[in-house]
C-alpha cells in the first residue's frame, strides 16, 4: 500500500513539479489517494477529512514542489504528520495510590481479560505484587478465565463470584491494602457504550475505587465504530489511556488514529498475541507506518538484531564476500530466521505492497523448513561444502536418508544456486554503495 | 487549540457536513455527485470497505443512466436491492438422513463464537431438536468452563475433554457420540484464532478433516462468525479461513452496538454465501435470522 500510495501520488505530483500555483482540483487529487489509502487502513472517515484538510498546506507547499520524488515526499509528511498525532511513546503506568488501581473498560471480546493478566505479569516483572481483580459477574466463566491466567503465571485473583462487581472491586482493594498487594487491576466486564446501566456501573467503580489508570481496551481490527466507542467511554468516563489489541494480524489498526483524535489519550500497550507475554509498549512511529501500509520494518529488525548472533554474522558477511557461502551456512540461517519468529510473523511485518506478489499470498509451512534441515543433513560434509558433486545417485541417497523425495532434494539445490547467484548480485550492488538494513549491521542475505 | 479540541471542532464541522449529506441521501432530487458522493460516505461509514463502496456506487451511476432514472429515491431503492441480493439466500441445510447435522463456529478472537454455539445450540433445540455442543476450545482458558454454562442454560449436552488436548480428538469423540446418542444436530465450537496464524489455521483444517472421516459430508454448515465492528480486516478473514476450511455462512455478531457491520457486503466478493444470522445480545434468546433488507436499509441510513 505503501508503494501503492507513493506510486499513485507519484503520478498525480509529477506533473506539478515546477509549476508556480497548484490548481485547487491538482491538489485535491493527490489529497484523494492519501484520504482512501487512510479510509482502507479503517481510520474513520471524519478523522481522516479532518486530517487531510490539516496537512493540506503541507502536502502541496514548497517542499513537495521541489522534490523530484513528490510522490514520496508526500507520503513522508503524511507519515510525519500522523506520527505527531499518534503522540509521544509512553508506556508508563500511573501508580499512585497504595494501592495504585488500574481499570480495565472496553467493548465485548476486546481482550480486557487477557490484557489484565498480561499488564500484571508486566508489572510483576518490575518487582510488584499486582493483584487481580475478577469484576466481571456477567460473562459466563469470566471470573474463572482471569483466575486460570493468574495461576499460569503465579499471581493473584481476587474472586467473590457472588457479588456486585462494585462490591467486588471494593473488597479487593481492601484485600490487597490488607495483605501488601499493590496495584489491583480490575478486569470488568465487556459492555456497550449504548448500555447506560452498565456503564453507569462503570462509574460508579470509578467514583469508588479512584483508580489511577482507567485503560480502554480495544481491538485493533475495529472498524468506523471506534470513534462512537471511544468517545462514548470517555466522555462517560475520563479516560487516562488505551491499550490496542490483536495487533499480532495484518490489521492495518486505523482505529489507533481514530481513538487517539478522539480521545486524546495516549495509547499505551500493544496486545501481539494469545499468550501473557505478548504486551508491548506502543510504538507511535510504527503505528504510522503500519497505517500507511510500510509495513512494521522496524519491529523486525529490532527482533532480527536480538536474535542474531554478531560473530556468526560477522564470519558469514567475510563468506559472503568471498562466495564461500555454504550449505552448512544455509542451515544456520534457517535455523536463525526460526529463531526470530515465525515466518508467518515475519512476512507479517513485511511492508506488503512490496514483497513480490508470490510471497504476499504465501503460506509458509514451517515444515518446509524442517524438510530443507532433514535434506541438509543427509549430505556428506563434502557434498554441503561443494554441491556441485552432489549427482543424481547421490541425490537419491540423500533423499531416502532424510525421508524427502528426489524433488525436495532438486528444488533445495536449485533455490540454493540462485540465492548463490543473488548474493553475487547484492555484493556488487554494495561496492556501488547500497547499504544493509539494519543500523549498519551486516550478515542478512534474506532481507 | 490542542489537538483533541482541534479534531471536536472538526469532527462537529463534519457531523453538520454529514447531516447535510444525510438530507441529501433523503430529500428527493436530482441525481448529481454531491448525491452519489453521499451514498459512498455512508457506506464508508458503514464499513462497507473501500473498494465495494466506490463499485458499488459506481455501479449505481451505470445503472441509473441505463435505466434512465432521475429520483433520489429511486436510485437508492436500486442500491439497497443490490445489497440485499448480495447478502440473502441463507437457507436450512435440510437434515441428512439418520445422521446428526453438523455445524462448525469458526472466526477470529472474540468475535463471538461460543456465544453463538449456545444460541444456535438453544434454537435448535426449542425447535425440538436433539442437539450436542461441542467444547472444542481446548486452548483459552476457561473456554470449556465458559460452553458448559451455556450448555446447562440452554438445556443441551456437551462433549468436553482436559483443556489442552486435541480440539480434532475432542470432535472426533462428539460426533461417535452424536451418532450414538442419535442426536439432531451437533455444533462445534472452535479456539479463536487470526487467520494470519499458520499452524492454527492447519489445526482447523485437521478438525474439518477429522469431521468429515467420521461422517462423511460433515461438517454441513461452516459459520464464519464476525464482529459487526471490524473494518476491513474481515475482507482478509474471509479469504483465510475460507482458504482453510470452506465457509458456508456468516454469523453477524454484536449489531446492538453502533456499528453496522457492513463488512460483511465487502466479504462477498470472495465468500459469495448469505448472511446466516445476526447477535443482537448476550442472552440465549439473541440471534436472529438474518434480515437482507433492513440490514441494507440500515446502511444507508
Ligand atoms: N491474537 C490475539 N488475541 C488476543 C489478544 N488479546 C486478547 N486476545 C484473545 O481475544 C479473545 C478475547 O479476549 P478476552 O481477554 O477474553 O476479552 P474480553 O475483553 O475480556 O472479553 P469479554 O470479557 O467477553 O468482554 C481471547 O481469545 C483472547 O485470547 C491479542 O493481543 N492478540
Ligand atoms: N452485545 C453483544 N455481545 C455479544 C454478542 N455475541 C457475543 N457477545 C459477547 O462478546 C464477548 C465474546 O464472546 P465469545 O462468545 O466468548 O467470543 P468467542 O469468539 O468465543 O471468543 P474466543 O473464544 O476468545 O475467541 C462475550 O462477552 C459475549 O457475551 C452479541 O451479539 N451482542
Ligand atoms: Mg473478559
Ligand atoms: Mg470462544
Amino acid at each position: 500500500m505503501f508503494a501503492n500510495l507513493a506510486e499513485k501520488l507519484q503520478n498525480t505530483l509529477r506533473k506539478l513539479r515546477g509549476k508556480g500555483k497548484l490548481s485547487e482540483k491538482d491538489v485535491d487529487l493527490a489529497l484523494r489517494e492519501i484520504r482512501l489509502a487512510l479510509l482502507e487502513a479503517d481510520v474513520n472517515f471524519k478523522v481522516v477529512k479532518e486530517f487531510v484538510e490539516e496537512i493540506r498546506e503541507r502536502a502541496v507547499g514548497e517542499e513537495v514542489r521541489q522534490s523530484l520524488t513528490p510522490g514520496q515526499q508526500v507520503v513522508k509528511i503524511v507519515h510525519e504528520e500522523l506520527t505527531a498525532l499518534m503522540g509521544r511513546e509512553q508506556s508508563k503506568i500511573n501508580l499512585a495510590g497504595s494501592p495504585a488501581v488500574i481499570m480495565l473498560a472496553g467493548l465485548q471480546g476486546s481482550g480486557k481479560t487477557t490484557t489484565a493478566v498480561k499488564l500484571a505479569v508486566e508489572l510483576s516483572h518490575g518487582g510488584r505484587k499486582p493483584l487481580l481483580a475478577a469484576a466481571d459477574t456477567y460473562r459466563p466463566g469470566a471470573a474463572e478465565q482471569l483466575q486460570v491466567l493468574g495461576d499460569s503465571a503465579g499471581l493473584p485473583c481476587y474472586r467473590n463470584d457472588g457479588a456486585s462487581p462494585v462490591q467486588i472491586c471494593r473488597e479487593a482493594v481492601r484485600f490487597a491494602a490488607r495483605e501488601g498487594y499493590d496495584p489491583v487491576i480490575l478486569d470488568t466486564a465487556g459492555r456497550l457504550h449504548l448500555d447506560a446501566a452498565m456503564m453507569d456501573e462503570l462509574k460508579e467503580i470509578k467514583a469508588q475505587l479512584k483508580p489511577a489508570e482507567l485503560l480502554l481496551v480495544v481491538d485493533a481490527m475495529t472498524g468506523q465504530d471506534a470513534v462512537n466507542v471511544a468517545s462514548s467511554f470517555h466522555e462517560a468516563l475520563g479516560l487516562t489511556g488505551v491499550i490496542l489489541t490483536k495487533l499480532d494480524g495484518d490489521t492495518r489498526g486505523g482505529a489507533a488514529l481514530s481513538v487517539r483524535a478522539v480521545t486524546g489519550c495516549p495509547i499505551k500497550f500493544a496486545g501481539v498475541g494469545e499468550k501473557l507475554d505478548a504486551l508491548e509498549p506502543f510504538h507511535p512511529e510504527r503505528m504510522a507506518s503500519r497505517i500507511l501500509g510500510m509495513g512494521d520494518l522496524l519491529t523486525l529488525i529490532e527482533k532480527a538484531e536480538a536474535g542474531f548472533d554478531q560473530q556468526k554474522a560477522r564470519k558469514l558477511e567475510q563468506k559472503l564476500r568471498r562466495q564461500e557461502f555454504t550449505l552448512d551456512d544455509f542451515r544456520e540461517q534457517l535455523q536463525q530466521i526460526q529463531q526470530i519468529g515465525s515466518m508467518e510473523e515475519i512476512l507479517a511485518m513485511l511492508p506488503a505492497a512490496q514483497l513480490p506478489k508470490e510471497l504476499r499470498r504465501l503460506q509458509v509451512d514451517e515444515k518446509q523448513f524442517q524438510r530443507i534441515e532433514a535434506v541438509i543433513a543427509s549430505m556428506t560434509p563434502a557434498e554441503r561444502n561443494n554441491p556441485a558433486i552432489i549427482n543424481s545417485s547421490r541425490r537419491r541417497r540423500i533423499a531416502r536418508g532424510s525421508g524427502t523425495t528426489v524433488q525436495d532434494v532438486n528444488r533445495l539445490l536449485t533455490q540454493f544456486s540462485q540465492m548463490q547467484r543473488l548474493f553475487k548480485q547484492m555484493g556488487s550492488l554494495e561496492k556501488k554503495g547500497f547499504k544493509n538494513i539494519g543500523k549498519g549491521k551486516r550478515g542478512f542475505p534474506f532481507f | 487549540m490542542n489537538l483533541v479540541e482541534r479534531f471536536k471542532a472538526g469532527l462537529a464541522r463534519s457531523k453538520e457536513g454529514f447531516l447535510r449529506h444525510l438530507d441529501l441521501l433523503f430529500s428527493g432530487g436530482e441525481l448529481n455527485d454531491d448525491f452519489y458522493e453521499a451514498l459512498e460516505e455512508a457506506l464508508i461509514l458503514g464499513d462497507v470497505g473501500v473498494e465495494a463502496s466506490l463499485k458499488l456506487v459506481e455501479q449505481l451511476r451505470l445503472e441509473v443512466s441505463r435505466r434512465k432514472i432521475r429520483e433520489r429515491n429511486q436510485a437508492k431503492e436500486i442500491l439497497m436491492q443490490e445489497i440485499t441480493a448480495m447478502l440473502n439466500g441463507a437457507e436450512e441445510p435440510v437434515k441428512p438422513d439418520g445422521e446428526p447435522l453438523v455445524i462448525l463456529l469458526i472466526g477470529v478472537n472474540g468475535s463471538g463464537k461460543t456465544t453463538t454455539a449456545a444460541k444456535l445450540a438453544y434454537r435448535y433445540r426449542r425447535e425440538g431438536n436433539e442437539v450436542l455442543l461441542v467444547a472444542g476450545d481446548t486452548f483459552r482458558a476457561a473456554a470449556i468452563e465458559q460452553l458448559q454454562i451455556w450448555a446447562e442454560r440452554a438445556g443441551v449436552a456437551l462433549i468436553r475433554q482436559q483443556p489442552g488436548s486435541d480440539p480434532s480428538a475432542v470432535f472426533y469423540d462428539a460426533l461417535n457420540a452424536a451418532r450414538a446418542r442419535q442426536v439432531d444436530v451437533v455444533i462445534g465450537d472452535t479456539a479463536g484464532r487470526l487467520h494470519t496464524k499458520v499452524n492454527l489455521m492447519e489445526e482447523l483444517k485437521k478438525i474439518n478433516r477429522v469431521i468429515g472421516r467420521v461422517q462423511p459430508g460433515a461438517p454441513h454448515r461452516v459459520l464464519l462468525v464476525i464482529d459487526a465492528t471490524t473494518g476491513h480486516n474481515g475482507i482478509a478473514q474471509a479469504a483465510r479461513f475460507n482458504e482453510a476450511v470452506p465457509v458456508t455462512g456468516l454469523v453477524l455478531t454484536k449489531l446492538d452496538g453502533t456499528a453496522r457491520g457492513g463488512i460483511v457486503v465487502g466479504m462477498q466478493d470472495t465468500l459469495k454465501v448469505p448472511v446466516c444470522y445476526v447477535g443482537v445480545g448476550e442472552k440465549l434468546e439473541d440471534l436472529l435470522p438474518f434480515e437482507a433488507a433492513d440490514f441494507a436499509r440500515a446502511l444507508l441510513a
